[in-house]
């Protein structure tokens, strides 16, 4: 009857694999897009400040099975900082 | 200017087309002017639904490659006289529409009908992102049933992205319609429940429409459900639907489970 009754009710086991599953197709495929648009803004912003050739500004996020890591690395050339103090 | 409703989902046979031509059915009964355009290029099936198959003469792409006009094409239904049809092409694939064709009827279509309901194709190509490209709302129809719900929610990432009101950054109208919904297997917990479904699609709620056999009856009649069994809770859960499509705050009805004729009897018994 216990068997029975357990056998039955998938309904929640079809939840919460598509909630596992949505959740890291959403990831997937928003990081690309993401990316692209978080590089876009920070370049807005620094350039608001100084000026930078956008090749010199990275943004690159990876991903572990327990950790998500972004970096952005911006180079500013010394001449462009000195400029900026004055 | 009328309003362009895509019906789409992804996954092929949960009704997309059933759905297109109960809605439409009902849009019309309630004297809306209704066009119905099948995207389905080369599949066209919304023509037998509507059972007007043996009238086609001219059809999309004709009317795209200039050998129709479209008002030729249109076929107008024989019950319901503001509902109409433009059939897609059986023998062209679907390469051959194009998007200034397509983007050409649409805007024609919207000066003269209240409602342009595009019926998509499966899939996530071409011929479905054409079918999204000019909606205002979608219909995003759905089945209880884990492939059917993952399929929409690859489709409503694309309608926030591929069409053309995403492009313009104005908001595009989203439901979701729950088909094939089989009341004693959700109660059983047999079935993703409307709960889970709404919940991960995160989309309001458009109907439920239960799973029943007048639908299968209707398509072999050539009718809209809406239409062959008014009656049927089938038809009713698309006739309220279609009534929330036109903004009308409708109380949802979840169907229930019809007591069977063995059930009645055992409660008698009992």
């Amino acid at each position: 009857m216990l068997r029975l009754f357990r056998r039955r009710r998938s309904a929640p086991v079809a939840r919460e694999r598509l909630k596992v599953l949505l959740e890291h197709e959403h990831a997937e495929l928003g990081r690309p897009d993401l990316v692209a648009s978080l590089r876009e803004e920070i370049l807005a912003v620094i350039q608001k400040h100084v000026s930078v050739e956008p090749e010199f500004v990275r943004v690159s996020a990876d991903r572990t099975e327990n950790m998500s890591t972004l970096s952005v690395d911006i180079e500013i050339p010394l001449e462009t900082l000195k400029a900026a103090a004055a | 200017m009328g309003t362009v409703v895509v019906v789409t989902s992804g996954k092929g046979g949960v009704g997309k087309t059933t759905s297109t031509a109960a809605l439409g059915a009902a849009l019309a009964k309630s004297g809306k002017k209704v066009a119905l355009v099948d995207f389905d290029v080369g599949l066209r099936n919304l023509d037998l639904v509507l059972g007007a198959e043996r009238r086609v003469v001219f059809d999309f792409i004709n009317v795209i490659q200039g050998q129709a006009q479209l008002p030729q094409a249109l076929i107008r239904d024989k019950r319901l006289e503001t509902l109409f049809l433009l059939p897609a092409s059986q023998t062209r694939d679907k390469d051959a529409l194009t998007d200034e064709g397509v983007t050409e009827v649409m805007s024609s279509l919207r000066q003269v009908f209240d409602y342009v309901i595009c019926d998509s194709p499966a899939g996530i190509e071409r011929g479905a992102i054409l079918a999204m490209r000019h909606a205002d709302a979608a219909v995003v129809v759905t089945n209880p049933e884990v492939s059917s719900v993952r399929d929409s929610d690859r489709i409503i990432g694309m309608l926030d992205s591929k069409t053309l009101r995403a492009e313009r950054g104005e908001p595009i109208q989203k439901h979701v319609l729950v088909t094939r919904y089989d009341p004693a297997r959700a109660q059983r917990g047999e079935m993703l429940s409307i709960e889970d479904v709404t919940e991960i699609l995160a989309l309001p709620l458009l109907g439920i429409v239960p799973e029943s056999q007048a639908v299968l009856q209707a398509s072999n009649l050539g009718s809209p459900i809406t239409l062959a069994e008014p009656d049927s809770s089938a038809a009713q859960a698309y006739a309220d639907a279609a009534r929330r499509l036109t903004g009308k705050k409708i109380p949802m009805t979840i169907p229930t489970q019809k007591k069977s004729f063995l059930g009645g009897l055992f409660r008698r018994a009992a």
